[in-house]
């Protein structure tokens, strides 16, 4: 990780230490921060900006749902049962008449929602407890590191089967289920991070001026442990969206009539040889959906670590 | 080595005293009297109390939980309340048929999944690697529950070529032996055994790989283009090695290092996306077990099969990392 130079260093602040510093910064690059430079490397690799494109495609239908869908999501029409795809159902219809494309157009909203509610749940939390544990010394960095060990010792999505079976089914438990689970793996990522920058000198520094713990913590650490998060949090939204649709398929999650694609696969199941298409779709926008926050994700990996670069 | 190995072991003691803790109190986390969640809501008044007493309700929690840990250490993990059979009982006429297909989905995942990782590593750029590094970002971003319904559609609707279902044919004349397909079928020396599990298993093993051979993959192609770039493997070019020999015999070996550890951390995903493939697939295992018990509310079940599916977790995450201290000695001294 490009450790090397504080994130927060601002440009001007560079070119006033550059006398006093040991290797002379050649010319074109004087002026421009690391971030600067990861944010050109992420602009110029094609995959990174495929997978974007395709987010913001997935993001901007969802959004625009209720003027692309012609019909209620929810409204059957069983006088159209199971019909293929047309002029006037894009995506064709399910076994209750229902259009498929204002389906997955509006499932999109449900899983996009889930998953930035979810990863945003287990950053946040992660995040906190990896400070606290990295930071605070080696009682609490033992109880949370155990704490993290414990949940992580179950599979991911049986944990999450197991939360949402507790609490009931529907898309809160869902996203508190599958947020929960993903709290380890952020909190061991800001914990490495900590332990890592503890000791560096500008760290040191900020103690010697009579900063405060949570200062220190907040206003130096955090912002330069903060790359390898991002990463895990782009690639979290991934999984989470595909764990969420899983607990749906499973019956765990949104309940019907709400659109959500991994209870439509449920539902086509049934008619597999007379409706492929009900089947099609919706698992379709997932994996698009997914396969795009994955492409964006490596390129933010790429970009922001040079020295994994192949 | 044998000090890594005590020192890893201590470390896991708290671990397993926390998934104790945790799967006990799985069944007080249900809102409701953990009574009447085990009976259901029209429960006899007198049948709730005498479970009550039972389990020790009325007791304090952690008298509770010491009654469960006894019970636990006598290997009582319950009783189904479906079937009013003990659960471990249960669990291993379970067990062989997702250890068939977890087997089965592993050995595709690592043979497809390394050795696409070594081409692509080897064919760096080449059209190869490009369409491996494709598969591979497609395979970790499929869900796995529409992928088993695509290709059942593919190949059991529309072509015919496979079972849509099950383990065996219905009609098949089979009494198990040992409980597994390819086992019994080898004993029993019944061909039709054989062949009739593997157009069974084909479908289920092939959605289940598919995951941990994309992480595979990757994992292996970036391990190998690290090693590629080492010294020793261009002395042993320099040396007039043929590059089969050099890929194979010094840079596979090293790189083996961190696709093993990948490899057991995989075993996870395995039993939980069991869950999923096989309640597509209507396979027989464990995994659609723990989910029906989920369905149909038999608690006891799901909390004795959670704290197994832990267990087995650990025990492969200590495997792994022994295995892991006993290839790279450097390990042992942290």
């Amino acid at each position: 990780m490009a450790l090397d130079e504080p994130l927060t260093a601002r440009p001007a602040l560079a070119r006033a230490a550059a006398p006093t510093m040991p290797f002379a910064l050649a010319p074109e690059r004087r002026g421009r921060g690391p971030l600067a430079d990861a944010v050109q490397r992420l602009l110029h690799d094609r995959a990174a900006m495929t997978g974007l494109a395709l987010v913001g495609l997935m993001a901007a239908l969802a959004m625009a749902a209720p003027l692309l869908a012609q019909q209620d999501p929810t409204a059957q029409t069983l006088a159209q049962r199971l019909a293929p795809p047309s002029r006037q159902h894009l995506f064709g219809t399910d076994n209750l008449g229902r259009d498929v494309f204002a389906r997955v157009l509006y499932g999109g909203r449900i899983s996009l929602r889930v998953g930035l509610v979810a990863v945003l749940l287990g950053a946040v939390t992660g995040t906190l407890l990896g400070l606290v544990a990295g930071y605070s010394g080696r009682l609490a960095d033992t109880v949370i590191s155990r704490a993290m060990d414990i949940v992580l010792a179950f599979p991911s999505t049986l944990l999450a089967i197991a939360i949402v079976a507790a609490r009931g089914p529907g898309l809160q438990n869902t996203m508190l289920a599958v947020g929960a689970v993903s709290v380890p793996i952020y909190a061991r990522l800001m914990r490495a991070s900590v332990l890592a920058l503890k000791e560096r000198d500008f760290v040191l520094a900020a103690r010697c001026t009579g900063a405060s713990g949570s200062r220190i913590l907040f206003r130096h650490i955090l912002p330069n442990g903060l790359s390898p998060l991002i990463v895990q949090a782009t690639l979290g939204i991934a999984t989470a969206i595909i764990e969420a649709a899983a607990l749906g398929f499973l019956g765990l999650g949104a309940q019907p009539p709400a659109p959500e694609w991994g209870l439509m696969l449920t539902d086509a199941r049934n008619f597999l040889l007379n409706a492929p298409w009900a089947m099609l779709f919706p698992g379709l926008a997932i994996m698009l959906t997914v396969l795009g926050f994955n492409l964006f994700g490596d390129g933010l990996r790429d970009a922001l670590d040079p020295q994994l670069r192949q | 080595m044998l000090a890594f190995i005590a020192r890893r072991l201590l470390e896991t003691i708290p671990v397993l005293a926390g998934i104790s803790v945790v799967v006990f109190l799985f069944l007080h986390l249900i809102p409701g009297d953990p009574a009447m969640t085990l009976l259901g809501e029209r429960a006899n008044p007198q049948n709730l109390q005498r479970v009550r007493e039972q389990l020790g309700l009325d007791q304090p929690l952690y008298v509770q939980y010491g009654r469960y840990v006894l019970s636990l250490l006598h290997g009582d993990l319950g009783r189904s309340i479906r079937t009013n059979r003990p659960v471990l009982e249960e669990a291993r006429g379970r067990f062989p048929a997702t250890i068939e297909l977890s087997a089965a989905a592993l050995l595709i995942a690592i043979v497809v999944g390394a050795g696409g990782g070594v081409l692509s590593a080897s064919w760096r750029g080449s059209w190869v690697d490009h369409l491996a590094r494709v598969v591979s970002l497609v395979g970790i971003s499929i869900p796995i529950f529409w992928l088993g319904l695509v290709l059942i559609f593919l190949f059991a609707v529309w072509l015919q070529w496979l079972p849509p279902d099950g383990r065996l044919d219905a009609g098949l004349r089979y009494t198990p032996l040992t409980g597994f397909v390819f086992l019994d079928a080898l004993l029993l020396r019944r061909a039709d055994l054989a062949t009739n599990g593997l157009r069974h298993l084909a479908l289920p093993a092939l959605t289940l790989s598919t995951v941990p051979m994309a992480i595979i993959a990757r994992m292996t192609r970036s391990a190998m283009l690290e090693v590629l770039r080492a010294d020793y493997v261009r002395t042993a070019r320099a040396k007039g090695l043929s590059t089969w020999r050099v890929t194979l015999h010094h840079a596979l070996k090293n790189a083996a290092l961190p696709v093993v550890t990948i490899v057991g951390l995989e075993v996870g995903f395995l039993l939980s996306g069991a869950v999923l493939t096989e309640t597509i697939f209507s396979w027989p295992g464990i995994g659609r077990w723990i989910f029906e018990s989920i369905l149909n509310r038999d608690y006891p079940v799901v909390q004795g099969m959670t704290l197994v599916v832990a267990l087995i977790f650990v025990a492969v995450n200590f495997l792994v990392d022994v295995a892991y201290a006993a290839l790279d000695p450097r390990i042992r001294l942290r």
